[in-house]
């Protein structure tokens, strides 16, 4: 409560200065728009095969098998164009793709082609080409780049604030320009994955300790029946709390952004998407959590209100994962993988990709999907069309070294 | 197994301190066992430099006045019953809240203004709480903390009994801390006077059947000070005493009392002698006849029970086991009880012959930290600042060790088993920490600095393949090198 304590006070404290917001961004605000811009990072790697599959590649089903989302079964995906369907937990997000709402990016990837997570998520967030010692992110220097210290007026210093869900802001949005943040009032428990990491470390390091969390957790039978892969449901209860905790996230964010006087830029974080085992795309954890996204970005829709007219949210992940899956019916780290935009400021109802095919001779490494699209030009093509980030800064200060990465163009409405 | 500098100074932190911070390993590491020596001859190492805190005698002159005011409050809102005060606390509310802002938490609600009427008990409480928190937090090693809390569970008292709660804190302060490294007699004659003690055991109201004020009120004897004073502070149960022993030294420690507040505006609240209470005559415990010497007689028995063998190996016996392992060698016992003996109890000499035994350091790290230590140790790790105590206070509570509330005056347990129940709860507490109180923590330099010299293969790989640096760190804090000392 300690820190939550604080971040809270600086919230009220500093919300009186979130009615200089207004004024920004000057140049989108000059042609009459009061664009929002909102940053969703999911940490761990989503599998982007498992989210929006490619059910027209002819060598999709060989790749996938039984795991492979189809039009048909069950649980039909949700058709997207002759060549891509959603996953079938996400209803709000093919709704909005057919209302025009909402484009998905496929085979995309940073400019990181390892496969650390820590390294993965700060080359995503920090905008840099490379891992490395970073405390800035690429949506804070695109703020400051709008409202250049020396050119704002004195009264209006803090205009440049975002806004960040979570006890600490996300990379992303940390950097000299000020930022608001807001932490949930309950946070989730543990994860199953967090829950399942430990067993498995105590199983081979301390089995009294693996014990009493196996009989605590009420996993002793499945611990019986030789290891993790009994388990393919996600307990409902933990994901009726993760559904929450993402709805009330992202709803709160919006609540502030659709403001008059609010931030105009948010980010927030999701864990969870490191699905090494029992990965569950269809009625495991990752449609679990992929339910919860579809719900969170319905709640920013509603929250929003009118200023949905104006907003893009962006989803986007460190890295992909192994186009096949694995020994533990799951998926390891890989590359290429998918980013959703969403909002009424998009052009949507579209597919972009380049698509690389799934055939052996065509995966990166022969084991990933191939990125062949940059994930820095969608950012930049957002930051310039829909904020009006100069183009050079894009190049140069929000995304380095990126000037052969062009913007993507037509995105906006 | 021999183990290297490092790994020495990592169970040197873990299982005499309470682990490392940023840097700890490293400052140690070329003598453990002479770092801990030398945090025991510093100067003042057990004292607390605060001088905002109150005495006990003030803390409860000052709960008492509180107390005094809310009951007059009431009163008079009983009198004139008008809904103002809940009009008023709503437009607080009101103003305390931005409109947009999600409503707070029931925990930080604004509370509604209160007159000026002191302190209330409540936050004495947490004022000590968090000064003690600060203690262990900054202690390069922290033996000496471990040592008062080790003696504070020993000697407890609890908050929970009535007017405990604003002078737990400093009994700890004034009977504990002020003779942590000095003589038990001393320390044993600090905590049975003191009026945190005398309340939690009901001995300020036991009467000497025959005294004055027994003979005027027709009220007598309450043993349960003196059974506790033989079965847990000294000799330890079923050893040399009988229920006669406990029945005459009740006797002898009647008029032990405490000042009431109401009385006296300048001393309640302070330890009295009243020697209208106190049983006259002769008294016998354990064969030793005690003369009536007024409170002298109470004090002699305690002297007695301090040097009696008996009280030396139940004493020995504890630290062996809180320190080093659950069923320590009889060995080990032995050497630390005769070492009580041959130094007329010397605190200070007994935590020196524990850091002296091979078996600290040889003997594997079996324990499960107490959740006070464990909290505390994760603080530490991860560097976080604490300005608010009462969600650490929160999280002993659900971990089951609430501070100065033990469920019986043998206070918490100490033995493995018992903690390991709340094993799965620790795992929420750190997820909690890493993703509230300390999400800036590098999970990658937290390990490097505190767990890296004693950690499997499997947890650095464990924590190196997290998918999140908060979920690093959460695994981190779990992983057994961590829970265990």
């Amino acid at each position: 409560m300690g820190p939550h304590a604080v971040t809270r006070r600086r919230l009220l404290l500093a919300s009186g200065t979130l009615f200089a917001w207004a004024h920004l961004p000057k140049l989108a605000l000059a042609e009459g728009r009061d664009p929002r811009l909102l940053v969703i990072v999911l940490r761990g790697a989503l599998d982007g095969l498992a989210a929006v599959a490619p059910v027209g590649d002819p060598d999709w089903l060989a790749l996938r098998g039984d795991k492979a989302l189809t039009l048909e079964g069950k649980t039909p995906a949700l058709a997207l164009d002759k060549m891509f369907a959603l996953n079938p937990a996400m209803p709000n997000l093919h709704r909005l793709y057919q209302a025009g709402a909402a484009t998905i990016v496929h085979a995309a990837a940073t400019a990181y082609r390892e496969r650390s997570h820590f390294d993965g998520q700060d080359v995503l967030e920090s905008g840099l080409a490379r891992p490395g010692a970073v405390s800035t992110g690429w949506l804070n220097r695109a703020l400051a780049t709008l409202d250049p210290a020396g050119s704002a007026n004195s009264t209006r210093a803090s205009s440049r604030n975002a806004f960040a869900v979570g006890p600490i802001a996300p990379l992303v949005v940390r950097g000299s320009a000020p930022v608001l943040s807001w932490t949930p009032p309950r946070l989730p428990p543990a994860s199953d994955d967090t829950l399942m990491r430990l067993l498995d470390l105590y199983r081979h390091t301390d089995p009294a300790l693996a014990r009493v969390l196996e009989e605590r957790m009420g996993l002793a039978e499945i611990a019986r029946a030789g290891g993790m892969e009994g388990g393919q449901q996600q307990r409902p209860v933990a994901a009726a709390q993760v559904r929450a905790f993402f709805a009330e996230s992202a709803g709160t964010a919006a609540k502030f952004m659709a403001r008059p006087d609010g931030p105009r830029i948010g980010a927030l974080a999701f864990d969870g998407w490191d699905t090494h085992a029992n990965e569950g795309a269809l009625d495991g954890r990752l449609a679990a959590l992929l339910g919860a996204l579809d719900g969170a970005i319905a709640a920013i829709e509603t929250n929003m209100g009118d200023a949905w007219r104006e907003t893009a949210v962006a989803v986007i992940t460190e890295f992909g994962r192994t186009a096949r899956i694995n020994g533990t019916e799951g998926t390891d780290h890989g590359t290429g993988t998918v980013a959703f935009l969403a909002g009424g400021a998009l052009k949507g109802g579209r597919v972009l990709a380049d698509w690389p095919g799934l055939k052996e001779a065509n995966l990166h490494e022969k084991r990933d999907l191939k990125p062949t699209t940059d994930l820095r030009a969608v950012l930049k093509g957002l930051l310039r069309d829909h904020l009006r980030v100069d183009e050079a800064a894009l190049a140069s200060k929000v995304f380095p070294e990126s000037s052969a990465v062009k913007p993507v163009a037509g995105l906006l409405a | 197994m021999a183990l290297d500098s490092k790994a020495e100074a990592a169970l040197a932190l873990n299982r005499f301190g309470l682990g490392p911070r940023t840097g700890s390993i490293a400052a140690i590491a070329s003598d453990p066992r002479g770092a801990l020596i030398a945090e025991l001859d510093r100067p003042g190492a057990s004292r607390i430099a605060n001088t905002e805190l109150m005495s006990s005698g003030v803390a409860a002159r000052t709960a008492f006045a509180f107390q005094q005011a809310q009951r007059e409050l009431r009163r008079a809102a009983k009198s004139a019953p008008k809904e103002v005060s809940k009009d008023a606390a709503k437009d607080a509310a009101k103003d305390a809240a931005v409109e947009a802002s999600p409503p707070p938490g029931t925990a930080t609600a604004p509370a509604p203004a209160r007159p000026n009427v002191g302190t209330a008990p409540q936050q004495i409480y947490l004022d000590e709480a968090k000064v003690r928190l600060t203690a262990a937090l900054d202690a390069d090693i922290g033996f000496v903390e471990r040592l008062t809390w080790f003696w504070s569970n020993h000697f407890c008292v609890s908050a929970d009994k009535a007017g405990v709660r604003p002078i737990a804190g400093a009994f700890e302060r004034e009977a504990i801390r002020a003779n942590v490294l000095g003589r038990f007699v001393d320390m044993l004659r600090a905590v049975e006077t003191h009026p945190a003690m005398l309340l939690y055991l009901d001995n300020a109201r036991s009467i000497g059947p025959s005294s004055q004020a027994g003979k005027n009120r027709g009220r007598g004897l309450n043993e349960n000070l003196a059974r506790e004073i033989l079965e847990l502070h000294t000799l330890g149960v079923r050893t040399v005493y009988t229920q006669d022993d406990v029945t005459s030294f009740a006797k002898i420690i009647t008029g032990w009392s405490v000042v009431p507040p109401a009385q006296d505006p300048a001393h309640g609240g302070e330890f009295t002698f009243n020697p209208r209470m106190h049983e006259p005559g002769t008294q016998t415990v354990i064969s030793q006849a005690y003369a009536d010497a007024g409170f002298d007689q109470g004090r002699r028995v305690l002297a007695d029970l301090a040097r009696h063998p008996a009280t030396a190996t139940h004493v020995a016996h504890k630290l062996a086991r809180h320190f080093i392992a659950d069923d320590p060698a009889l060995v080990l016992i032995e050497r630390l009880a005769k070492r009580f003996r041959d130094t007329e109890g010397d605190l200070k000499e007994m935590a020196k012959a524990l850091v002296a035994a091979p078996e600290a350091w040889a003997m594997p790290r079996s324990k499960l930290k107490r959740p006070s230590e464990w909290i505390v140790g994760a603080l530490r790790a991860t560097g976080a600042s604490v300005t608010d105590v009462r969600p650490i206070m929160q999280a002993q509570n659900l971990l089951g060790e609430p501070l100065w509330r033990p469920p019986a005056p043998n206070g918490f347990a100490d033995d493995d088993a018992t903690w390991l129940d709340g094993l799965s709860q620790r795992l929420d507490v750190a997820n909690q920490v890493a993703l509230r109180i300390a999400p800036a923590a590098d999970p990658n330099a937290v390990f490097e600095e505190t767990l890296a010299p004693i950690a499997s293969a499997e947890t650095r790989r464990t924590i190196a393949r997290a998918e999140s640096r908060s979920q690093a760190l959460a695994l981190l804090l779990m992983a057994p090198e961590f829970q265990r000392r």
